[in-house]
């Protein structure tokens, strides 16, 4: 298949538009720094507003994006963060190189976290995270490996 | 009730208001970040007691229309420069969180 791609920068992150196929949107977390994150979720919110993607599909990509976003930043000294507009839906990867999920049943349970104090007072750290990513997703995939990191793929569909 | 409206009243002081005219159609009182992310409406204002800088990026993302900021606490360092930005509106109020909500409810 014929395929035009640019790429437009603008600060951390990438756009990559390939014709008849996707548009995507690349992101280098960073890990450094709490307060900062959200940035790739902020942004992608506002592109896919731009991009006139219903309002509701919207608010659940950025808030499953900001809490692995969150995630990725507490556990995983950052990561990167890919989303893919499809016609019908849209695709958010994460990937990072941290500790990965010694037990993934536990991590799903509302309420369970291994985040520190410093974390909390700060408001996150409930073990609300992963649960969101999956109440506001059609569908998650978590694939981790100890010490190698974690990738999830999450879908909202629209 | 618009945002300036509300920061006008007894007891409710603007920290910022780059978006003055947004209506406030409701309330919501939280201060654990996920859950409000998850549960905060658009055009709600969001009474907290939170002051550090990712409640301007959870406002962004709830879309509300104001964060308050209840039981006189004061913004982070650069929170009100990042609220500028991103236009989400910032008010402050002396008022215990549940008496704000009351006083918000009564107005709006």
């Amino acid at each position: 298949m014929k395929r035009a791609v640019c790429f437009i920068r603008a600060g951390s992150s990438e756009t990559e538009f390939i014709m008849s196929e996707s548009l995507r949107f690349h992101f280098d977390v960073n890990g450094q720094s709490f307060t900062s994150a959200g940035q790739a979720s902020v942004q992608v919110k506002k592109n896919l507003r731009e991009l006139g993607i219903p309002a509701e599909a919207i608010r659940r990509v950025s808030i499953a994006m900001y809490e692995g976003e969150i995630n990725m930043v507490i556990h995983a000294h950052g990561g990167e963060a890919d989303v893919i507009v499809y016609e019908d839906r849209i695709v958010i990867i994460l990937n990072d190189h941290g500790p990965g999920i010694p037990n993934i049943e536990l991590a799903m349970k509302e309420g369970y976290s291994t985040a520190p104090d410093n974390i909390r007072s700060l408001g996150f750290g409930a073990g609300m995270g992963l649960p969101n990513m999956k109440r506001y997703t059609d569908d998650m995939k978590i694939e981790t490996e100890l010490g190698k990191g974690t990738c999830i793929t999450m879908t909202v569909k629209f | 009730m618009t945002v300036k409206q509300l920061s006008e009243q007894s007891g409710f002081s603007a920290v910022c208001l780059p978006e003055p005219d947004r209506e406030i159609s409701g309330g919501y009182c939280g201060d654990l970040l996920s859950w409000v992310m998850g549960r905060a409406k658009a055009d709600q204002a969001w009474i907290t007691i939170m002051t550090n800088m990712n409640i301007a990026a959870v406002a962004t993302l709830c879309d509300v229309s104001a964060i308050i900021l209840s039981e006189g606490v004061q913004p982070d360092d650069g929170v009100k420069e990042a609220a500028e930005a991103r236009g989400i509106n910032i008010i402050s109020t002396e008022l215990p969180t549940f008496e704000a909500a009351k006083q918000l409810a009564r107005l709006i």
